[in-house]
């Protein structure tokens, strides 16, 4: 792939941003941890996508995941909320002012247990913005329980065995109309950063379920969200480029190999379905690949399912251009007169 | 602190009830829910109101859609009382089911109006029985036969009209105000109406003293319902983002909300809204959704019940932590757990001061009147961007759901108050900010500046975990206290900020009441039978919490301090003793929790027992 326009030498983005200006404060996860791979990737994607700081919102539940937000972005405000109650400040923040770009970072216990109703009704309400969960089927901050993601048949130290199957987080965005779902691997960072930079295009709301191992609790080979089983389980379902709509870009993909999809921004993705199979515009196509993928205990990885049809909740709420929080008391009071003929009317 | 248990029984104070007779007595329409005696019951008291006589209505309804009996308290008083009465000098039974217990409700020397074919035996000998043939004239009217029951309930306003005195043109006009003008309805009722006026003017020679005439008490004033009247003081607030998550009584609030935002912030050319109120999954997501957008800087504000605010525990104390404002309405109910639905309380007042794990302390403000309803309503976003910090509006269902009269609301005297929020020029200026400092002004408020602001030092990050005061993460124990210590200054702050208490001191008396809310009708009325026998009472009205220095005085100023309240607990005096320990021995509870509004005989009884006991 060849998309991506390299910074310019001077190490400026289009906005005359450093990459120093995306960083945030030093990471307290332990060492190896995937979620600072993930970290890494935001600001990466971020500098590159010229994002201005200030315009965006950083966005977290509880748990090490949620964490992570004060790791990257220290010029964007940053909301570490409730456990499993992301979903329902950023649904009010983005009504609040619908101009905003917004980035959660969830956990498998924050969307997966606890936030699994706040998850679902975001993506039925189509908040705009890119939700990422760093997935590794354990609780770490507790030191060590089984999540509603861990695999059936998993062997934890502390938990034993867990006999239960494992919530899909893609497949329940999907499920719930999600009009972007994709699933990635915090160890490979190049397909991470592609997953990114489309979901930032996205009009809605943008799940991405990365694969976070924890060195910590759940590194057991056995477990699908260890980094020897993804590294060795990993099928690439479709590679793809991301071409900014301000570029003309040229692509070296043959003919009939690829499907392109228009982002509401004008972006375009690319997608090169590598096993011919998988067309991510097809819902049905995208839970069977899902189904099948349990059954094999295979780890998809790639964009999943692609809908950009649907309004976006801003849209769906009418909201005027200037965000309800800009709007001033003389757009906001009605007027001395209103107030007395409504009371006329009551007398 | 001691409940009281007041037995009815003879007292030495000699408490005289004022005499039931012309424009002073109580209707009560004993109904079956569902029926459509809604519409009849507010005919009436529309009616009662355009002539002039001061009239309440309270609906005392089940938890059910249809078929559970319910009950219509129509109070007319030409002396300006309100409040709900013991009593009922006329009873409309409609409802077979609660015959009996309804006939006896009745006053002695009043009146039961009951359908003939329910061939009743007429057993009280202190009572006068009407009977109407409310089925017979029902299907005469010519509605078909799914609307017979809706306009049988047209019979008892026709017959109640010709008894009492009320005047079919005003009659008439509440009916065509209720169907909005529209020609066949008003027909058909009116027209049951006029047949029911006829019949009893034939058939029923009238033995009672109840009657009603024309008096100038309503001029100027209006009949509203406190969640109507809290919803526009919302949108005259300047509300932008309202969650929610529907639970009785408080639904109708966002339901009003909705109504006068449609009709005041809609663009008409384009349809853009300029405001958005969501339908959450439940009471947590409603408040997150307010939360965030109270940090974004929209006024933000949701409404529920004693059940949601249990489910908005975690979050309310995150958002005092984090100094987010968002606005809260409690319409009370009655609880324990989901308790009764649709009676009424004041049974989360405890919970609400103190929502929250750890050390919390919430600001309240507490609505009696309609027009308190809306001044809080514009008021609570104006305290809580400066405060930022929740704002609980603790109504009830009395207030919320019943009609009052009120007089027009007063159109905010003062701009919007937005807080301490910094711009982009004055970060440039200042050179930063420190998140959760009150050096400048000890008032405990810290500067904050909204997502968006474009600048590279705007940014901070919320967290409910240990911040210091440049809100960055700390575990020290300094840091900590030092926050603590912040948030119960701005508490002290609140404390010059909230609506002062409406004291009436009178000269001499040594018994103090103190109460809040919908219970101040029936208190202004107790004071006068207390009065009358001869036990002079001073009241002061809370209007907030925490307290003010108003009630400091005032405790101080009366030796025995009755507390009355609309709780099994008395959880306000909890809370005063624990405000004011040093005449904590001097308060004592006048409470009482049957899910009913309380009355002015009870409580007059109540508090003469007290003294009496003495």
């Amino acid at each position: 792939m060849s998309a991506i326009q390299e910074p310019p030498a001077s190490g400026l983005n289009l906005i005359g941003l450093s990459k120093n200006d995306y960083k945030g404060k030093a990471s307290t996860l332990c060492k190896g941890c995937g979620h600072d791979s993930i970290s890494a990737r935001i600001i990466s994607v971020a500098y590159d996508l010229s994002i201005r700081p200030s315009r965006l919102i950083k966005m977290s539940g509880i748990g090490c995941s949620s964490k992570t937000p004060a790791y990257f972005l220290n010029q964007s405000h940053g909301f570490n909320g409730l456990h499993g109650r992301m979903p329902s400040i950023s649904t009010g923040a983005l009504l609040a002012n619908h101009t905003m770009a917004a980035v959660g970072i969830s956990g498998d216990g924050d969307t997966g247990s606890i936030g699994l109703g706040q998850f679902k009704h975001m993506v039925r309400r189509n908040v705009p913005m890119v939700y990422i969960i760093e997935n590794n089927g354990v609780y770490g901050l507790t030191k060590g329980q089984f999540s509603a993601t861990a695999d059936e048949g998993q062997k934890l130290k502390y938990a034993g065995l867990n006999e239960l199957p494992a919530i899909d987080v893609c497949l329940e965005a999907l499920v719930a109309d999600c009009g972007f779902v994709a699933r990635s691997f915090a160890g490979d960072p190049r397909q991470v950063e592609q997953l990114l930079k489309a979901a930032f295009s996205h009009n809605g709301t943008a799940v991405l379920d990365i694969i976070s191992p924890c060195v910590s609790f759940n590194d057991h080979e056995d477990s699908t969200k260890s980094y020897a089983w993804g590294k060795a389980h990993e099928e690439i379902i479709n590679e793809f480029s991301f071409i900014p709509a301000r570029q003309e870009i040229t692509v070296d993909y043959a003919e009939g190999e690829s499907v392109d999809v228009t982002m509401h921004d004008g972006a375009i993705v690319r997608l090169r379905k590598l096993d011919g199979k998988h067309d991510p515009t097809d819902r049905y196509a995208a839970m069977r690949l899902l189904e099948d993928a349990h059954r094999s205990q295979e780890l998809i990885t790639g964009l999943i399912y692609l809908d950009e049809s649907r309004q976006s909740l801003g849209e769906i709420e009418h909201l005027p251009a200037t965000p309800l929080a800009q709007l001033s008391e003389e757009q906001l009071r009605p007027s001395k007169s209103a107030l007395d003929k409504l009371m006329a009317e009551m007398m | 602190m001691s409940t009281t248990s007041v037995q009815r029984g003879p007292l030495a104070t000699d408490l005289h009830d004022s005499p039931a007779g012309v424009n002073n007595f109580c209707i009560v329409a004993a109904t079956v829910n569902g029926s459509g005696s809604q519409t009849a019951n507010n005919v009436l008291v529309r009616a009662l109101f355009r002539m002039g006589i001061p009239v309440s209505g309270k609906n005392i309804f089940p938890s059910n859609i249809q078929g559970l009996p319910t009950w219509f308290h129509i109070r007319v008083s030409e002396a300006g009382y309100v409040g709900r009465r013991d009593s009922a000098e006329v009873v409309v039974a409609l409802n077979k089911a609660t015959s009996a217990q309804d006939i006896a409700s009745v006053s002695p020397g009043g009146v039961l109006i009951y359908p003939t074919e329910w061939k009743l035996p007429e057993e009280r000998t202190d009572i006068t029985y009407y009977a109407l043939p409310v089925q017979q004239m029902a299907k005469d009217s010519g509605a078909n036969a799914e609307l017979r029951p809706y306009v049988a309930n047209m019979v008892y306003v026709g017959a109640l009209a010709e008894l009492l005195g009320i005047e079919l043109d005003e009659i008439k006009q509440a009916i065509s105000e209720h169907f909005g003008g529209k020609q066949k309805p008003i027909d058909l009722n009116f027209g049951v109406v006029l047949a029911a006026v006829e019949y009893t003017r034939q058939n029923i020679t009238k033995r009672d003293p109840f009657r009603v005439q024309r008096s100038n008490k309503t001029a100027g004033k209006l009949l509203i319902n406190g969640n109507s009247a809290g919803a526009l003081g919302a949108i005259f607030g300047g509300v932008s983002v309202a969650a929610w998550y529907p639970i009785t009584p408080s639904t109708s609030l966002v339901d009003a909300l909705s109504d006068y935002a449609k009709e005041l912030r809609v663009n008409k050319q384009t349809g853009e809204r300029a405001y958005a109120i969501v339908q959450a999954e439940d009471e947590l997501a409603a408040i997150g959704m307010i939360v965030g957008a109270g940090w974004m800087g929209a006024r933000a504000m949701t409404a529920t019940s004693g059940p949601g605010i249990s489910l908005m525990t975690e979050f309310a104390g995150f958002a005092y932590f984090t100094d987010t404002p968002i606005v809260l309405w409690d319409i009370q109910r009655m609880g324990p757990s989901t308790g009764l639905p649709t009676r009424t309380s004041q049974g989360d007042i405890l919970m609400a001061y103190y929502l929250g794990h750890g050390d919390t302390r919430h600001v309240l403000l507490l609505p009696s009147s309609m027009e308190e309803c809306f001044a809080f309503g514009w008021q609570a976003f104006d305290l809580a961007d400066r405060l930022q910090t929740p704002v609980f509006v603790m109504s009830d269902l009395d207030l919320g759901m019943n009609l009052w009269m009120s007089d027009a609301f007063a159109y905010p005297d003062k701009p919007f108050d937005r807080g301490k929020v910094l711009s982009a020029a004055d970060l440039e200026r200042l050179g930063g900010f420190k998140r959760y400092s009150d050096e400048d002004d000890g008032t405990g408020v810290g500067p904050r500046t909204l997502p968006g602001t474009d600048h590279p030092l705007a940014a901070y990050f919320v967290r409910g975990s240990g911040h210091n005061a440049s809100a960055e993460y700390t575990e020290k124990p300094d840091e900590w206290q030092a926050n603590l210590q912040r948030l119960r200054r701005k508490h002290d702050y609140a404390r010059t900020l909230v609506p002062a208490p409406i004291v009436d001191d009178i000269a001499g008396a040594e018994v103090g009441i103190i109460s809040y809310g919908s219970n101040d009708p029936a208190i202004r009325e107790a004071r006068d039978m207390l009065a009358a026998a001869g036990v002079k009472t001073s009241y002061l009205r809370l209007r907030a919490l925490p307290t003010t220095p108003e009630f400091t005085r005032f405790a101080e100023q009366h030796d025995r301090l009755y507390v009355v309240e609309n709780n099994f607990d008395g959880q306000m005096l909890h809370i005063l003793q624990t405000e004011l320990p040093t005449r904590a021995a001097q308060m004592r509870s006048v409470s009482l929790c049957d899910g009913l509004p309380l009355t002015a005989q009870w409580i007059s009884r109540s508090i003469a027992t007290l003294e009496q006991e003495r």
